[in-house]
């Protein structure tokens, strides 16, 4: 066995020099000779119907190479589809032509595609497509497009009901509800989880190159999983799978969405096919806003069941899931699988009764967001645990700690049918607790506010569903791939190692990471090792990187291969070495026969006979590789506690987030660095959920907040330095012990700052439940509708 | 984000620059620093058809004092007002109001004339003019002329310039003993502009406010000097308290916008909390 050097270690990550000094490739970056741009006519109208395209006056513009319509695509370019089946929910897949024929159904649908000389000139020719539509009555709102009158999206679906997905034991829950009246608390509450804008800071890009000699299609794109990309895009355009070649050059972030397949690169494709010119297009911020997927969306009502004591007996709720205009890749999943089925979280709730609408609404189809259904689980969960301790006068923190899984009961079945692998909630709670000092923060609060400053204190204690994941598992979930791994570790004749994954790290950090496993399991330094990702021509297969799969599944099948290889060189080495293999031991990059170790074989010495094959032993093959594929038995369910500490400014609503403690589980930590990287990542996004995000519809179906100047993407001075730590509960089943940590920050901070700014206005007597983001107004109307002036102490 | 086409000159004199707004009329823009101006053009929303870009001028920029006014060229940045040593002595309400525009990228290539031409009904400097009784100093085709802040801004996003007139300079009075100023602000957390941005000039003398200038940003459709405030502060002692009553005033008689981030009404309330606070640092820096 190699002694562990690098796992743990806090190595920079490798990519960064090239990202941060500008020499990366990205997709627009891309330059190809012949190249012509691409830009695509879209809908001004949320609801439309098509009465006629007037493509010529644009035809005529200087340096347009051609002008097509959702007409020249019919039959050649099919539907968009979506790849996450739900069973038993009644699910509808009404069709998403690429390019809108009869009817636009967001603001941003596409209508038509200019193909030009440059990107000017596409965008200037763009402007001259003249279409005539009939306006139509939109609707954005998830309940009321399920509401009787509504307009309708699809003609086939009725209610613009996608789906309705149940879960739980009604009749149990009921008689728990019962019980809860009559002797213990029962509290109902609505919740919105409101839609968010990924804003990935590269937006989507596409070059698409078809070779009509050799009908090889390459596209080079933004995508998360360029293996899904390819077998999807052979499915839209109808092109061979072997024919098509996706490459994911650097790809500037995703947060789920670079995940979908959208009808931009299909379009581009047929461009470049029917013109015969390699064709780019890049998106820009704006359509990006329209047209790239959003995230969450949910409005809830939930009901908890409780005893006097605190325990949580039953969860009863519905929950309206807006899908937008369309499907998306993933996205009747996301609210179903990676959303109620964790709603209990990391509590034992024995009763559950749950229901989500899908529900089709006049805005841009809504998918996987970092996070992705658990987000808004876990926001339920921990607001609603939080209103049992208030309720009952408790301490939200001794409230958890009553209801958490006990350790000895893993691995656990959750009411949900879930067997979370392991846990150990307690010792996060107490670590985190004591990082801020919960006792002397209580106390300062009872004091009252201070210069006008409510302080408040909010918990989130939070478990998750990641490492996705078995396939049979995510298979009988209706989702139409499998989600493996695969792993390569090359070694060529100098020892250097080639190491290819089938996930597609985007900012991750894996380039280091996989490095640093490979390193260790075959004692090669750091630098002599490359990891290769993102192209279809290089990879066997993979699933890519979202669900905080990358370092847990492809991290599995890389140290799987990695020990395949060190197999074989110990098999040559003992041949070398003149003795039995069971004899031969690695150490750091050394075989030696135990007890000898001053005579030993170097890895470079092996890896160079593996290739010379002048001396291998008999059956053993030349060369030296191996590969793997991992299929994980279970997902990982990493969880923590985090703390966040507010103060509200009574005068004006303003929340001043002043401490953020954030104690994870991930399992065992390859790079205490990339881990801090990933956290802090989540930590704003989740808090900037809490306090400034937002999407706004108008009842027009336009987006209001359609600019960043608008949106509030947040900026680093708007937050404390994050106070991180951990506590390590390896992953039972999984090779390397660890669990995802990509998306704990989103899903657990959330809550937290939420919790804490209700807890600063219930320590001033005041109940009234905000909905995020919690704008200086919205505190603001909550602190003056109880007309209390606050004294300065 | 691809702008339509557009001419671009690059005159080296004001007086070329004004012979090219001249002979293009409203076809013409002034480029400056370009925030205000590029993000609209990459949205399509303005498709000027010439641009005349003054930002190769020499002498438009810098600041200098100059007896009781410190004058600061047109061209001057954000970043430039901020650190200056000359205005942190004798104006510092200038220097402390450009620390808080936008952020470190728009207060470096930012100009003060190009944000007061622009007038965007949101932006900083103008509540520190009102409240300074700043003079600005545009050159036209017939010559100089010197506009009070108090009539440079008309409507939103409209100035008392002429098409064919250029900023040239910016003259704020250097502060007198006695008088303190401050400028608070409520930042709008996407676009870094004012929600509200009260400038509060007050000289105290024996105790009380003697006199008071407040100018106020983001509410209304334009700046203005909250006037009833002014009244109201004026042979006070100033405390928390009085400031407030006094502030209660701060959007007396013009109609607060409203917005997805904040209501009027919302918007109203804050141009009052905003008016104490400045109002009261304000005072405390009197000496």
């Amino acid at each position: 066995m190699a002694v562990s050097k690098l796992f743990g270690a806090k190595i920079k990550r490798r990519e960064d020099p090239r990202l941060i000094t500008g020499r990366a490739t990205y997709t627009d970056d891309m330059q190809i000779s012949g190249l012509a741009y691409a830009e695509i006519v879209r809908s001004p109208h949320a609801h439309a119907r098509i009465k006629r395209i007037d493509v010529e006056a644009a035809r005529r513009q200087p340096g347009v190479v051609a002008v097509f319509t959702g007409k020249d695509l019919q039959g050649v370019i099919n539907p968009i589809p979506t790849a996450w089946l739900i069973p038993n929910a009644d699910l509808k897949t009404p069709p998403h032509p690429a390019l809108a024929v009869d009817t636009v159904r967001y603001v941003g649908d596409g209508v038509a595609v200019v193909v030009a000389e440059d990107r000017y000139a596409a965008r200037d020719a763009a402007a001259q497509v003249r279409v005539d539509y009939e306006i139509l009555p939109a609707v954005v709102d998830q309940q009321q497009a399920m509401a009787a009158g509504a307009p309708l999206l699809h003609a086939d679906v009725p209610n613009n009901q996608a789906f309705k997905w149940a879960l739980g034991n009604g009749e149990a829950t009921a008689a728990a509800f019962k019980e809860a009246a009559r002797d213990g608390v029962v509290i109902a509450q609505r919740f919105l989880n409101q839609r968010l804008i990924p804003n990935a800071m590269e937006t989507r890009s596409v070059v698409a190159r078809y070779n009509s000699g050799s009908g090889d299609l390459t596209v080079w794109y933004t995508t998360q999983n360029p293996h899904i990309a390819r077998f999807l895009m052979s499915v839209v355009t109808g092109l061979p799978e072997h024919k098509i070649r996706i490459v994911a050059p650097e790809v500037g972030g995703g947060f789920g969405s670079k995940i979908p397949f959208y009808a931009d690169e299909a379009i581009v494709v047929f461009c470049a096919r029917k013109t015969g010119r390699p064709v780019k297009w890049t998106e820009d911020r704006r359509e990006n806003y329209l047209t790239t997927i959003h995230g969450r969306d949910h409005i809830t009502d939930l009901e908890v069941a409780a005893r006097r004591d605190g325990t949580i007996t039953a969860l009863r709720g519905k929950t309206w899931a807006n899908l937008g205009a369309y499907l998306s890749t993933a996205g009747p999943g996301i609210p179903t699988i990676l959303h109620g089925l964790m709603l209990t979280g990391c509590y034992t709730i024995p009763n559950l009764d749950y229901v989500v609408y899908g529900v089709f609404t006049n805005t841009t189809p809504v998918d996987a967001y970092r996070g992705a259904g658990r987000p808004e689980a876990t926001y339920l969960i921990e607001r609603i645990v939080d209103l049992v301790a208030a309720k009952l006068t408790l301490d939200p923190a001794d409230v958890r700690r009553k209801n958490f899984i006990p350790p000895d009961k893993f691995p656990y079945t959750s009411a949900e049918g879930l067997a979370y692998d392991s846990g150990n909630y307690g010792p996060a709670l107490d670590k985190a607790l004591a990082a801020v000092d919960y006792r002397r923060l209580r106390e300062e609060q009872k004091r009252g506010p201070r210069n006008g400053k409510l302080l408040g204190i909010g918990l989130s204690t939070y478990v998750e569903i990641c490492g996705l994941g078995p396939s049979s598992v995510v298979g009988s979930t209706g989702f139409q791939g499998g989600l493996w791994e695969s792993a390569v570790v090359r070694l060529h004749p100098t020892a250097k190692a080639t190491v290819f994954t089938g996930t597609s790290p985007h900012g991750q950090g894996e380039e280091t990471t996989f490095a640093q496993v490979v390193a260790d399991e075959l004692g090669l330094p750091i630098d002599d090792i490359e990891v290769v990702h993102g192209d279809t021509a290089a990879v066997p297969m993979g699933w890519g990187t979202y669900g905080s799969r990358t370092t847990v599944v492809g991290g599995a099948a890389i140290v799987l291969a990695a020990r395949r290889v060190r197999e074989k060189a110990a098999k040559i080495a003992a041949h070398l070495l003149e003795a039995a293999e069971k004899d031969i031991v690695f150490d750091q990059g050394r075989f030696y026969v135990r007890g000898s170790p001053d005579k030993a074989k170097t890895i470079q010495e092996v890896t160079l006979q593996a290739y010379l094959a002048w001396n291998l032993p008999p059956g053993v093959e030349p060369a030296l590789e191996a590969s793997a594929f991992y299929d994980p038995t279970n997902f990982t369910f990493p969880f923590g506690s985090h703390v966040a500490v507010v103060e509200v400014d009574a005068e004006t609503g303003q929340v001043a987030l002043k401490r953020y403690v954030a104690i994870d589980d991930c399992g065992r930590v390859i790079n205490p660095l990339i881990v801090d990287g990933q956290v802090h990542g989540g930590l704003v996004q989740g808090i900037a959920q809490a306090l400034y995000e937002g999407a706004a519809y108008g009842r027009d179906g336009q987006l209001i907040t359609g600019t960043m100047a608008d949106y509030a993407v947040p900026k680093a001075h708007m937050f404390p330095t994050f106070e991180t730590g951990r506590t390590e509960t390896p992953s039972p089943h999984n090779p390397l012990g660890v669990k995802g940590v990509g998306e704990t920050g989103t899903i657990a901070s959330t809550p937290a700052v939420v919790n804490a700014v209700a807890d600063a206005l219930r320590s001033y007597g005041i109940t009234t439940h905000l909905d995020m983001p919690l704008t200086p107004e919205r505190a603001w109307n909550a602190i003056h509708g109880q007309r209390r002036e606050v004294k300065a102490r | 984000m691809i702008p339509a086409a557009f001419e671009y000159f690059s005159p080296q004199s004001v007086k070329e620059a004004i012979g090219l707004l001249e002979k293009h009329g409203d076809d013409a823009k002034i480029l400056a620093g370009g925030h205000s101006l590029l993000p609209i053009m990459k949205l399509r929303l303005a498709q000027p058809k010439v641009i005349v870009d003054i930002g190769r001028i020499s002498g438009l920029s810098g600041i200098k004092a100059d007896g009781q006014k410190v004058a600061i060229g047109a061209l001057t940045t954000h970043d430039a007002i901020e650190r200056d040593a000359v205005l942190k002595e004798k104006c510092p309400l200038l220097a402390e109001t450009a620390a808080v525009i936008g952020d470190m990228q728009v207060r470096n290539r930012g100009t003060i004339g190009g944000s007061a031409a622009h007038a965007d009904p949101a932006a900083d400097y103008p509540a520190a003019l009102l409240a300074l009784g700043a003079e600005i100093v545009a050159i036209g085709p017939k010559g100089t002329r010197t506009i009070p802040a108090g009539e440079f801004f008309v409507e939103m996003l409209t100035t008392a310039l002429k098409p064919t007139e250029i900023i040239t300079e910016l003259r704020v009075p250097v502060l007198a003993r006695g008088t303190g100023a401050a400028y608070q602000k409520h930042p709008h957390p996407a676009s870094g502009y004012a929600v509200v941005g009260v400038a509060a000039v007050v000289t105290m003398s024996g105790g009380k406010c003697q006199s008071a200038a407040i100018g106020v940003t983001g509410v209304a459709g334009k700046p203005y000097r909250a006037t009833a405030v002014e009244k109201a502060l004026i042979g006070q002692s100033l405390d928390e308290t009085t400031a407030a009553k006094a502030a209660a005033h701060a959007a007396e008689g013009v109609d607060p916008q409203g917005d997805l981030y904040a209501s009027g009404q919302f918007r109203a309330h804050l141009a009052s909390v905003y008016t104490k606070r400045a109002v009261l640092l304000a005072a405390s820096r009197a000496k």
